[in-house]
């Protein structure tokens, strides 16, 4: 439980959450049943929201300028999930969005390869053999995306049928209804369950923060997807709006920084949605770097969840590169 | 005591100096840059401050010009000329604000001024006439030695930059963007430097005359600054020199032009005041051929 006296002694570092601040001895703890997980959780100080809006804001002004662009618009590429999540799917474009993830600039082979293709799971086996052996990973959205309103068995299924299909990550859907009526052991344990399910491939939490609504309900789900086993918290499906916010981001970037300073474990953060130009992703790899470290600026622990992001980041490149402005004629459609 | 506001009277009122702002996508931003300068009047005194646009002002109004190109060039030719026949009834009712400006910018007298205030609403209105008709007149149906009806349409060819004329700041200004627009093409416009305010209030005519926001961009400032980004811009189709005066830098942007073949229209001794004729119209179309297989 929140200690005051204990916090009147050791005043809180903004937004920073420690085990002492919640009264908690080790991390073990708190999961080992539902009321101490619900302890700890609703105990996390709250999140000042115009402290973090500020933040983000002023961190968003940083100038980055000509071999730290250079370097910013290579890392931003090789950190992109190329995302195609639509209806409209056909094996077609999941092929055609491999060739891009392969080879994002045609006109330049200097262009780095992208992180993953992230797709439904019913082509997971599609991107998994247009992909082979080229390093690049296969995403596959799970758990009755994007409401993951089913039952825990469907969910579990979904799972297994996209790691039986290849997939090498998979992102999962909370149950956002579940979390904001309080019950927390029922998405830990989905969380869980799914991890499970999920073996050794890379598991990515969706907490949906457009959803959650407040900073400190974002603060809260992170930390729970995290006890849960999540080698990622992502913001967005993409298909709620708002998606991925800087100031969501940032909450979150410091709960993965809490975490490592607690457990020493490194985890993933990922925006996704919203996210198209290529200084909005530079905004957010400088509040990586400031928020979470250098660490962090590396695509196994910072990935963006875009399609069109791409090709406006290439197009900067080539910008640096030609002297230029070049026009999105010369740059594939998505 | 009753509290009473005190109204100013005519000799302690302060002047409201204004820094006009650039015109793009339908919005009045300043320059990008945070730059401004002085506008004087053809005797040296101060008239404004002008927003100076840099070359980021620029590719921003290129995107917003982009974004706007489908809608405009596909609305309908008749719906085109309603609305630049729009912009001259607008125009008609800021008729004293434009002659003052251009009394003031060129040193014209105010009669003087107001008969090229009136020449250039009688272009607008020209042009304006114009939309539905170009079709028929650069068109053609082409005879072909098969069972085709073959026709060749004009069509729009994108994004236009306008190199304003330094000269003559609302008819010459008037005579470059509305045979651009009229067939559907949009404009970034880098007005004239040393005389930018009628195109200003143009920009303010724009915004309240059902123009979509996006289809005619003005910038304020240097053309010569300007113009190298918008003549190498991949995203620009054609480019009016109409404002460059020394013939190297008009090579040199030509030569900056090559690299996506824009249509380049080089800059020539002209009388605005002259009937314009057909030339800018269809210097910024794509002529369209269709087969289509006649007698099946």
């Amino acid at each position: 439980m929140y200690n005051r006296k204990q916090a009147a002694r050791n005043p809180i570092r903004l937004g920073r959450v420690t085990t002492t601040d919640t009264g908690v001895d080790s991390l073990a703890d708190v999961t080992s049943s539902e009321d101490r997980l619900r302890r700890f959780l609703l105990g996390l100080p709250g999140v000042d929201q115009v402290g973090a809006e500020a933040r983000a804001a002023a961190l968003s002004t940083r100038s980055i300028k000509t071999t730290a662009k250079a370097y910013a618009l290579d890392l931003a590429i090789q950190m992109i999930d190329l995302t195609t999540l639509e209806g409209s799917d056909t094996p077609g474009k999941v092929r055609a969005l491999c060739a891009k993830a392969k080879r994002p600039d045609p006109a330049d082979p200097t262009a780095p390869q992208v992180a993953a293709v992230c797709v439904y799971p019913d082509l997971v086996a599609t991107a998994k053999f247009e992909l082979r052996g080229t390093g690049i990973n296969v995403a596959s959205v799970a758990t009755a995306f994007p409401s993951g309103r089913s039952s825990l068995a469907i969910k579990q299924q979904d799972t297994r049928d996209a790691v039986a299909a290849g997939a090498d990550e998979v992102d999962m859907v909370i149950d956002r209804g579940a979390f904001l009526s309080g019950r927390y052991g029922l998405v830990f344990d989905e969380i869980a369950a799914i991890r499970e399910a999920a073996g050794d491939t890379h598991l990515k939490v969706i907490l949906e923060t457009g959803e959650l609504v407040t900073y400190d309900n974002v603060r809260r789900a992170s930390w729970l997807a995290m006890l849960a086993g999540a080698d990622f918290i992502k913001t967005s499906t993409g298909k709620v709006s708002p998606a991925a916010t800087l100031p969501v981001t940032l909450v979150m970037l410091e709960a993965v920084r809490d975490y490592h300073e607690a457990t020493g474990l490194h985890i993933g953060v990922k925006p996704a949605g919203g996210i198209r130009t290529a200084k909005d992703a530079i905004k957010y790899l400088v509040t990586v770097n400031e928020t979470a470290g250098p660490d962090w600026l590396d695509p196994e622990l910072f990935r963006f969840g875009a399609s069109s992001l791409l090709n406006d980041l290439l197009m900067q490149r080539t910008k640096l590169a030609t002297g230029h402005y070049p026009g999105p004629d010369y740059f594939t459609l998505d | 005591m009753v509290w009473r506001p005190t109204l100013p009277t005519d000799s302690t009122r302060l002047d409201v100096r204004k820094t006009y702002k650039l015109y793009i996508g339908g919005a009045f931003p300043r320059s990008e840059s945070g730059r401004s300068y002085v506008v004087s009047n053809a005797k040296g005194k101060f008239l404004a401050n002008a927003s100076q646009a840099s070359r980021k002002d620029a590719r921003d109004a290129v995107v917003a010009a982009r974004k706007a190109f489908g809608g405009w060039s596909g609305r309908t030719a008749y719906n085109r000329g309603q609305v630049l026949y729009r912009i001259a009834e607008v125009m008609e009712g800021r008729h004293e604000q434009f002659s003052s400006e251009v009394a003031a910018s060129e040193g014209l007298s105010i009669s003087k001024a107001r008969a090229v205030v009136d020449a250039s609403i009688d272009r607008w209105v020209w042009y304006a006439g114009w939309a539905d008709k170009l079709a028929q007149v650069v068109g053609s149906s082409n005879p072909v030695a098969g069972p085709y009806f073959d026709f060749s349409l004009p069509e729009a060819t994108g994004v236009v930059a306008v190199l304003a004329p330094q000269d003559s700041s609302l008819l010459g200004l008037t005579s470059v963007i509305a045979p651009a627009i009229v067939s559907g093409n949009t404009v970034v416009a880098v007005t004239s430097f040393e005389r930018p305010l009628p195109a200003v209030t143009l920009g303010e005519v724009m915004a309240t005359s059902d123009v979509p926001g996006g289809v005619v961009n003005i910038l304020t400032g240097s053309a010569s600054e300007i113009g190298p980004w918008l003549a190498s811009h991949l995203d620009v189709n054609a480019i009016d020199l109409a404002g460059i005066l020394d013939p190297e830098e008009a090579t040199a942007l030509e030569v900056a032009s090559a690299d996506n073949l824009k249509r380049v229209r080089r800059p020539a001794q002209e009388d605005w005041t002259e009937h314009p004729g057909l030339s800018r119209l269809t210097q910024y179309l794509e002529l369209k051929t269709v087969w289509h297989p006649i007698g099946l």
